[in-house]
């Protein structure tokens, strides 16, 4: 069990040392960084104290260590346009971008999970023929559009929801919350229902097609067959097998979860990474942009891994193949 | 003599199809007694399972029971409230399934599987069910029980957990075990081993058994009686060694010519020629008329009746014009 979790995070900082390339690559890549920092008429022997200082003169591979080693301690350099580290940067927008994240992914999850199981116990239903119909509209609608229709809905013309922000937020040491407040949680809530809506069809229509499956396996039948309560059956013996690759695909999504909500962060004008992101690629930030990619490839780094192992506290045939391989 | 602990009564099972009614199960009727083991076979699709099912409750939409009746110890099951059924299967009426290595569901520890049916049943603490569950284990042949009881399904072997399955079946002392071929998936020296054992388990609790398969080595090792399904009917029921050893209806006797015996004489087995007819194209009269040797005009048009042939019943006309007494 150790050395397969080993073995994985081995892998994993294989992965995030390709995404370094990457990132890094985009400094030599998307234009010379110099001429965003400083104006036109900069004189060429100031450009040259500035290249020196930021030690963008030294020889690339040298600038790659230096850069690798840097990011390793979260350390991204500095914003052009900010004039602010990078980290500083992002650690202040994180807790919006992650609990807006959380949010999106519980509602995706507890809705998703009940709507699947309801519309594959009572297929014929009018609701479960209702949900499926909802499902194919979250599924084909774009994100920013369903955020729009919501604002429009409650916030322009009922006038219940905040159309943009986070709302009050309350401090707890550097993380900022909106969870502690009335407004908050109000402002929350269109945000995290536009970010988690395709994610919960996706749940859904999965744990649907997974339960009707597992509802047909032999033991199943034989669970019937011994007489247990069609409750047991259902919400003991059914879904606890439906969750297996529920539980994959949830983790897995979760990743582009906080990848998606650029754009719902932009709708909503959000205060978190992916606002940040968005606003450095107007104006060729180039740190933050490699820094977003970094962070964001960290976290579906390490969500996978993370799912690897649960994998293995669910299903007790995967820690029987894993304890053999090591 | 007592009241069979089964008594099926012209049952009929019906499937509801696109191209309509497909009749699975047409008037089958038989008996199993107190401790008795009743064979059923046939060939695959002849209605062995479905009967099986149906007995306990099983069938699925779009089939259902169209007919007939079915007792336990007298009381009427085939027409119960789902739920009554429920509490009667498992409890009542145990059931092992063909393959062992998808009976079991593979997230749970075959102990907990085997206390949560206890306690559906039987009003057992968790400790005592847990007790009972150990009991149960050892009776059916799994060493150290009080270990394994905490095994997952995947760390037993094929026949290991085909006798999980059969302690989940008789956990609560069913009158009546329906075995719907327990032994076609394990290997041949592992199958005699649960013929053997489901056997005993029916000798030691009085427990009837209804043994469904296509093995006729099997029935003729196990079972009682026998009863020869084809094409959703009986075609003869009987004590086994008189059905093996003097076989009556003319598929009963192509089945027995077909099974290889041990002394060698390199004669051909004999075969049946053709197929059985699909559920919707059955032949008027006796459905096994367009394979059958003997068949005369009569067997074309009208459909034969169970007929009394000493300890044996069979239905074919061959035997309608002779006088039962003389052939006894």
């Amino acid at each position: 069990m150790l050395a397969f979790t080993l073995r994985r995070a081995v892998q994993a900082i294989g992965v995030m040392f390709a995404v370094g390339i990457i990132a890094f690559s985009m400094f030599r890549f998307a234009g010379d960084p110099i001429n965003q920092i400083v104006s036109l008429d900069t004189p060429a022997a100031e450009r040259a104290a500035v290249r020196k200082s930021l030690g963008l003169d030294d020889p690339v591979p040298v600038q790659f260590v230096r850069y690798f080693a840097d990011a390793a301690q979260f350390k991204f350099g500095v914003s052009y346009q900010f004039r602010q580290p990078v980290s500083t940067l992002l650690m202040e927008r994180m807790p919006a971008t992650l609990e807006l994240a959380i949010c999106a992914t519980v509602f995706a999850m507890v809705s998703g999970i009940l709507m699947g199981v309801y519309s594959a116990l009572r297929r014929d239903t009018l609701l479960a023929k209702l949900f499926q119909a909802v499902s194919l509209i979250g599924i084909s609608l774009p994100t920013f559009l369903i955020g729009i229709l919501l604002i429009y809905l409650f916030a322009v013309t009922l006038g219940w929801l905040p159309s943009f922000g986070r709302g009050e937020v309350v401090k707890l040491g550097w993380w900022t919350t909106g969870l502690l407040t009335l407004s908050g949680l109000k402002a929350l809530i269109m945000p995290s229902i536009t970010l988690g809506l395709f994610q919960m069809t996706l749940i859904m229509r999965l744990v649907r097609a997974e339960m009707l499956e597992v509802l047909r396996t032999d033991y199943i039948r034989f669970a019937r067959a011994r007489g247990l309560t069609t409750r047991a059956i259902h919400f003991g013996h059914a879904l606890k097998n439906t969750l297996i690759p529920v539980i994959t695909v949830a983790g897995l999504q979760f990743g582009s979860v906080i990848a998606f909500s650029i754009i719902t962060e932009t709708v909503f004008q959000w205060p978190g990474m992916g606002l940040l992101f968005v606003q450095a690629v107007q104006n060729v930030d180039i740190p933050i942009m490699a820094a977003y990619l970094l962070m964001v490839s960290l976290i579906f780094v390490t969500i996978n891994l993370v799912v690897d192992i649960l994998y293995t506290v669910v299903d007790p045939r995967l820690r029987a193949t894993v304890g053999r391989a090591t | 003599m007592t009241d069979p602990i089964l008594s099926v009564r012209n049952l009929q099972v019906e499937f509801a199809s696109r191209r309509g009614t497909l009749r699975a199960i047409d008037g089958v009727s038989f008996d199993i007694a107190k401790g008795e083991v009743l064979g059923v076979v046939g060939e695959s699709g002849a209605g062995k399972s479905v009967t099986g099912l149906a007995v306990i409750g099983l069938i699925d939409p779009p089939g259902r029971i169209a007919g007939g009746e079915i007792r336990l110890a007298g009381l009427r099951i085939d027409n119960l409230p789902p739920e009554e059924m429920r509490r009667i299967r498992g409890k009542r009426i145990g059931m092992i399934f063909q393959d062992p290595l998808t009976s079991l569901n593979p997230l749970y520890r075959v102990g907990d599987q085997l206390i949560e049916t206890i306690r559906t049943h039987l009003n057992l603490s968790e400790t005592a069910a847990r007790r009972r569950a150990i009991d149960l284990l050892a009776e059916v042949g799994i060493p150290a029980p009080e270990k394994r009881i905490d095994g997952y399904p995947h760390e037993f072997s094929g026949g290991m957990r085909q006798r999980v399955v059969i302690a989940l079946a008789i956990c609560a002392e069913p009158e009546l075990i329906i075995a719907d071929e327990p032994t076609t998936a394990l290997d041949v020296s592992v199958q005699a081993q649960i013929i053997s054992l489901i056997k005993r388990l029916g000798r030691d609790h009085g427990t009837a058994v209804m043994l469904v398969t296509h093995d006729m080595g099997v029935i003729a090792e196990a079972s009682d009686r026998v009863a020869v399904m084809y094409a959703g009917r009986v075609a003869e029921i009987g004590p086994v060694q008189d059905v093996v050893r003097n076989p009556l209806h003319p598929y009963a006797k192509g089945l027995m010519g077909a099974i290889p015996t041990l002394a060698g004489d390199d004669k051909r087995l004999v075969q049946i020629p053709g197929s059985m007819p699909r559920l919707s194209a059955i032949p008027r009269g006796c459905s096994f008329n367009p394979r059958c040797a003997f068949a005369f005009d009569r067997c074309r048009v009208e459909r034969p009746e169970p007929l009394p042939r000493g300890t044996q019943s069979v239905a074919c006309h061959l035997y309608d014009s002779v006088p039962a007494e003389s052939a006894a």
